[in-house]
């Protein structure tokens, strides 16, 4: 593993986010609009149902929780879809630049991306309503870092698919997170799913995440099993993506599509 | 010659029925420049890029400074080089950018005074701060070739370099070619749909025709070979053949 070429790609992506728009508003102008439209629903809601305070600390909390591990997601695949539209694949992949270095400088750009976007929501949640997401404690870190371990597992899983089929599956860099959305249990608890639904939803990381965020917010307490099943379950999952995504790499060598992605 | 830094040995690629490389066996000696001709899809740019490790090949095998590319790939790629009309740079950054990135992943330890040259060396002074989605064609050919030199290469393998260039910014990129390489000892791989340019670059050619090598020798050989007047010539006859 090489710090100098990982910190080559790195600083190609901030040289991007510089004067890129589109990033820009990944990283200001969505999130903000999030917080917007879900803290007026969360008020309108609130004061139908007489309980402003806990429908504003859950559902502001489970968004920001949500959106990091959204942006962590994307800092892997939008990443990756830089490299393709820029037709810059060729000479990354031609240059000493290992496949490992690749998601290392990956997940390093993911991290700066959720620290800059969370920075953002909370600043704009104490702004606004009056949130402090610290008021989950100290054990908002282990949980965030759950969190960014899930966005990138699924971003991993979407980078190998785009890989692999090219620019007809590019969308899946926005919209693949969201299939995993009703199984992670983000505004409401695991028990209202069906049955055979609670059984998926609790083999996903994030759930253990958003579950242990609510029994913080009503008891008061942290639960060490969720945030212990997150942790494995996280660690299980990105060690399987990352021998996938090696050997996604390694079947488009050999059927000559890293050479073509992007056409 | 008896020093080969490049050698291939029956490679093969094939992608499903389709056989785009067929048993193919070649060497490049130390400051030799090999020339890679054919008709479109006779698998040129396929040999480049299993010799860049890019694709992998079905069978045979690819040694570079003596060593197994699949083995050393990390070794070997720190010290070859391509540019080709074929490939871009990440256009929201500024030609310097680009090339600061790129000395960075192969590891230069003077970046600056290596962009300073390759900058002076390719006269792009007046395009260093722009916006690479803001460059012509023949400036994105020049900034890609100036990116392979940049990391001094010991082989360079060139993908139609000149395709897109005008002729006076084309002579002068062929004339520096020869000269870094009378000087630095630097081996390439060539292509080019020009001719005369193949004749004036190539120490010898390799002339691939459905995937198989049909003819290798100096141009002289190959044009007596195959009973023509040019280089031209014996091109349009095996082309037409097919």
């Amino acid at each position: 593993m090489n710090i100098g070429r990982i910190w080559a790609l790195i600083t190609r992506h901030l040289y991007l986010y510089q004067r890129s728009f589109a990033r820009m508003l990944e990283v200001f102008y969505w999130p903000l609009v999030d917080l917007v439209v879900w803290g007026f629903i969360t008020i309108y809601l609130a004061r139908e149902g007489n309980s402003l305070h806990g429908a504003v600390v859950f559902f502001l909390g489970a968004l920001i929780l949500w959106d990091v591990l959204f942006r962590a997601q994307q800092g892997i695949a939008i990443s990756f879809l830089e490299e393709m539209w820029a037709r810059n694949l060729m000479n990354l992949f031609a240059s000493p630049l290992t496949v490992g270095e690749y998601l290392v400088a990956s997940m390093t750009m993911s991290i700066l991306k959720v620290l800059v976007v969370s920075a953002v929501m909370v600043s704009m949640a104490w702004l606004f309503y009056a949130y402090d997401i610290f008021l989950l404690g100290v054990s908002l870190i282990p949980f965030m870092v759950n969190l960014v371990m899930v966005g990138w597992t699924i971003g991993i899983l979407t980078t190998s698919i785009i890989m692999r089929f090219g620019q007809q599956a590019e969308v899946l860099a926005w919209g693949m997170v969201f299939l995993f959305q009703p199984i992670s249990c983000v505004f409401y608890p695991m028990e209202v799913l069906p049955g055979w639904l609670q059984t998926i939803a609790w083999a996903n990381p994030a759930t253990h995440v958003f579950e242990g965020m609510r029994t913080i917010l009503l008891q008061g307490t942290v639960p060490w099993n969720n945030l212990l099943w997150s942790c494995l379950l996280n660690i299980g999952y990105l060690l399987v993506m990352i021998a996938w995504f090696h050997h996604t790499f390694n079947v488009c060598k050999d059927r000559g599509l890293l050479v073509r992605v992007g056409e | 010659m008896s020093n080969p830094i490049v050698e291939v040995k029956n490679l093969t690629k094939r992608f499903g029925d389709f056989t785009a490389v067929d048993n193919i066996s070649f060497e490049i000696q130390e400051g030799e420049t090999l020339g890679l001709l054919g008709p479109n899809g006779a698998g040129k740019t396929t040999t480049i890029h299993m010799l860049l490790g890019l694709i992998t090949p079905t069978n045979g095998t690819i040694r570079l400074f003596g060593l197994d590319l699949e083995q050393h790939r990390e070794t070997i790629l720190r010290q070859i080089n391509f540019s080709s009309t074929y490939i871009s740079m990440p256009f929201s950054l500024t030609v310097e950018e680009n090339l600061r990135v790129m000395a960075k992943l192969y590891g230069l330890s003077d970046v600056s005074q290596r962009i300073d040259e390759v900058i002076k060396t390719f006269e792009m002074h007046d395009i260093r701060k722009k916006l690479t989605r803001k460059l012509s064609t023949g400036q994105m050919t020049r900034l890609t070739l100036a990116k392979a030199v940049m990391t001094e290469p010991r082989v360079l393998f060139l993908d139609e370099p000149t395709a897109s260039l005008d002729p006076d910014i084309a002579y002068k990129i062929k004339a520096f070619l020869k000269e870094y390489r009378n000087t630095s000892g630097l081996s390439m791989m060539y292509t080019s749909h020009n001719m005369q340019e193949m004749e004036e670059m190539s120490d010898r050619i390799i002339f691939l025709q459905r995937g198989k090598i049909v003819a290798v020798g100096t141009v002289e050989e190959i044009v007596e070979r195959f009973g023509q007047r040019t280089l031209e010539d014996v091109f349009l006859k095996l082309a037409r053949e097919e």
